[in-house]
C-alpha cells in the first residue's frame, strides 16, 4: 500500500482524477450535454463535488492511522487543494450563469437566500487555508500556529453540511444530506475518539502531521 | 450583462467613431428595407407556424390532435420549449426528487385503466373513464408558458379542454366554491410515495371562478401526442397563471367542497406556499426572488440571460379581474 502511494507516478495520477469531474463538466458545457438547465446543473454538480473533496480530504488521517498508510499524507494538500479549486467554480458558476456576475442582485440574493451567506462563509474561510498550503508558510506560521488555523476545516465541513441542508430544507428533501453528514460526522467523531484514546493511554498515539512530510525516497 | 462598461455610448475618443449624420438618418429606410427583403424570409416562417398550429408531433407516443383553440391567451407565439427538455426536466415527486427522476422511474406508472372520481358537492357525481374524458368535449391545442415557482420556465403546447366543460357536465350545487384535485398515490408504482416529503396523494385546488375561467385545461396530452408518464399522463390539470405545482398531475379524484382545500405544497410549508400562488414578480418567495425566471432551452445555453417574470405568467388581460381588490401579497 505505502509503496504503491510512494510511486512517482502517484500524484499525478491522482492529480489528473481530480480533474475529471471538472473535464467532464466542461466537456458537458461545451457540447451542451449539461440537460435541460446547464446553469442549474453546473451549479449543483461543482457544489457537490466540493462536499466531496472536503470528504475526502478529511478521510485522509483517519485512513493513514487506521491503516497504517503514512503515505497517504502526501496526498492531503493536493486534495485541499481541490476542495478550493471545486469551491471557486461553484462560486463563480453561480454569480456568472445565474447572476450574470450583478452584484447588486447577488446582494439581494444573499439576503433572500441565507443558505447561501453560510456558504460563502465557508468559502471565506477556506481561502486562507487554501493561501498557507505551501511549505514557506507552514514555516512562516510555525507548525503549531498552521495546524491550529488548519483545524478551521472541521469549521468549514460543518458550514458546507449547513449550506447544503438549508438548501434542501425547502423541498424536505434531506436524504443526500443525510448521506454527507453521516460521513462527516464519522471522520470528525474518529478524530474525538482518537483524542480521547491519546488521553487516555497518556502515550503517545498517532499524531496528525502538520503538513505533508517530505517523503525520504521521493527526492 | 456579461461584461459590465461604463461607457453609456456618448463618449468617443474619436469623431470617426461616431456615426455620420446621413447614416442615422437613413435609419428608417433601412428598417423599411428590412422589414420588406430580409425580414420577408423571416416572417413567412413565423406565419407559416400560425397555419399549422399544432406543434410537429415528435413521434414517441400515440397521436392526440388538438385544433387550434380560440380562448384568448391560449396561443402564445413564444419558441416552443424542445420535447426533450420538456419531458426530462421535471418535477413529479412520486417518482422522485430529482428533475432527471421522473423520466427515469415513471415508466411503472399504469394509465389503462384509468378513472376519474367526481365527488363531492355536485348534482352528478360518478366515476370517469379516461376514454369517455377524452371524448367529453373536442380536444384543442393550447401553447402556454408554464411557470415553475422555482425560477425556470418552459413553452409548452398542451393538448386538451377547458375544465370548465368537465364542471359544466357535472352541475356543482350552490355552495361548492372549490375544486380539488388528488392526484394517483400508488406506493407500487410511485416509488417515492410514503417518502416524507409531502403528504400523499399530492393535493391541489383552485376556487370555482378559477376553475371555470377558459384557460384552466383539463389536459390529455402535449406536443400532439398523449402526455408522456413524467408529465402527468393520462390526465392532468394546467393552469397557465399559476406556479407549475398548481398544475396537479395523474388525476384520479376531482372532489367540490364548500371549504379552501388543504394543497400538499401548503401543508408542507404554508409560509411559503399560498393557496393561490398566482405567478407575480412583485412578491417574492421568503428564500427567493420572483422577479426573472430562466427560460430552459431558449438557446443561450450556459449564457443565456433571465427573463423578466410577468405578472399572471403573463395573462393578467385574461384573469386579472379573477383578483380585483384582492391583496395578493396576503394571498400569496
Amino acid at each position: 500500500m505505502n509503496k504503491l502511494l510512494m510511486h512517482p507516478a502517484a500524484k499525478p495520477v491522482v492529480f489528473v482524477l481530480c480533474l475529471l469531474p471538472f473535464a467532464w463538466l466542461f466537456y458537458g458545457a461545451l457540447t451542451d450535454g449539461l440537460g435541460a438547465n446547464p446553469a442549474e446543473y453546473l451549479i449543483r454538480s461543482t457544489g457537490d463535488w466540493t462536499l466531496r473533496f472536503i470528504c475526502i480530504v478529511l478521510a485522509v488521517t483517519p485512513l493513514r492511522v487506521i491503516a497504517k498508510a503514512n503515505a497517504l499524507a502526501r496526498f492531503r494538500r493536493m486534495l485541499g487543494l481541490f476542495a478550493y479549486f471545486y469551491v471557486v467554480v461553484h462560486l463563480l458558476s453561480y454569480s456568472w450563469f445565474d447572476m450574470g456576475f450583478e452584484m447588486a442582485d447577488i446582494a439581494k440574493d444573499i439576503a433572500k437566500r441565507p443558505f447561501i451567506l453560510v456558504g460563502f462563509s465557508a468559502f471565506v474561510l477556506l481561502t486562507p487555508l487554501a493561501a498557507t498550503s505551501f511549505n514557506r508558510a507552514i514555516k512562516a506560521l510555525g507548525a503549531k500556529r498552521w495546524q491550529a488555523l488548519h483545524k478551521l476545516v472541521y469549521g468549514i465541513a460543518a458550514l458546507g453540511l449547513l449550506h447544503f441542508f438549508w438548501m434542501r430544507a425547502g423541498k424536505n428533501n434531506f436524504a443526500e444530506v443525510f448521506v454527507y453528514a453521516g460521513i462527516i460526522a464519522v471522520l470528525l467523531g474518529w478524530r474525538v475518539w482518537n483524542f480521547a484514546r491519546k488521553k487516555r493511554e497518556g502515550g503517545q498515539a498517532p499524531r496528525p502531521i502538520a503538513a505533508a512530510p517530505r517523503a525520504p525516497v521521493s527526492r | 450583462m456579461l461584461i459590465h462598461s461604463r461607457d453609456d455610448g456618448f463618449l468617443h475618443p474619436r469623431s470617426s467613431e461616431i456615426t455620420p449624420k446621413g447614416v442615422y438618418e437613413g435609419r428608417r429606410d433601412m428598417l423599411r428595407w428590412m422589414a420588406g427583403g430580409v425580414a420577408g424570409a423571416a416572417m413567412a416562417s413565423w406565419a407559416a407556424r400560425d397555419a399549422l398550429a399544432q406543434a410537429a408531433a415528435p413521434g414517441k407516443l400515440a397521436p392526440l390532435a388538438g385544433a387550434k383553440s380560440a380562448v384568448p391567451g391560449a396561443q402564445t407565439m413564444e419558441k416552443l420549449t424542445d420535447y426533450k427538455d420538456a419531458t426530462s426536466y421535471n418535477n413529479f415527486y412520486e417518482f422522485g426528487t430529482d428533475k432527471g427522476d421522473p423520466v427515469k422511474n415513471a415508466g411503472t406508472l399504469k394509465t389503462r385503466p384509468w378513472t376519474v372520481e367526481v365527488e363531492g358537492l355536485v348534482k352528478k357525481p360518478g366515476k370517469y373513464g379516461i376514454e369517455d374524458l377524452l371524448k367529453l368535449s373536442a380536444q384543442e391545442e393550447r401553447i402556454y408558458r408554464l411557470r415553475c415557482v422555482e425560477g425556470w420556465s418552459m413553452v409548452i403546447p398542451w393538448v386538451g379542454y377547458s375544465l370548465s366543460e368537465l364542471i359544466k357536465k357535472v352541475e356543482p350545487q350552490g355552495n361548492a366554491k372549490y375544486v380539488e384535485f388528488l392526484t394517483l398515490a400508488d406506493p407500487k408504482t410511485m416509488p417515492f410515495v410514503g417518502s416524507r416529503v409531502l403528504d400523499w396523494p399530492y393535493a391541489e385546488g383552485l376556487r370555482m371562478d378559477e376553475a371555470m375561467h377558459p384557460l384552466t385545461l383539463l389536459t390529455f396530452g402535449m406536443y400532439g401526442e398523449v402526455l408522456p408518464n413524467q408529465n402527468g399522463a393520462p390526465v392532468r390539470i394546467v393552469v397557465p397563471w399559476k406556479y407549475g405545482f398548481k398544475s396537479a398531475k395523474s388525476i384520479v379524484k376531482i372532489r367540490f367542497v364548500e371549504k379552501e382545500p388543504g394543497t400538499a405544497w401548503n401543508k408542507a410549508a404554508a409560509n411559503e406556499y399560498g393557496f393561490y400562488s398566482n405567478v407575480n414578480p412583485n412578491v417574492d418567495h421568503p428564500r427567493w426572488s420572483q422577479a426573472t425566471e430562466r427560460r430552459i432551452g431558449d438557446g443561450g445555453g450556459l449564457f443565456a440571460k433571465r427573463a423578466k417574470t410577468q405578472m399572471f405568467n403573463g395573462y393578467e388581460a385574461q384573469v386579472g379581474q379573477l383578483y380585483a381588490g384582492m391583496d395578493l401579497k396576503k394571498n400569496y
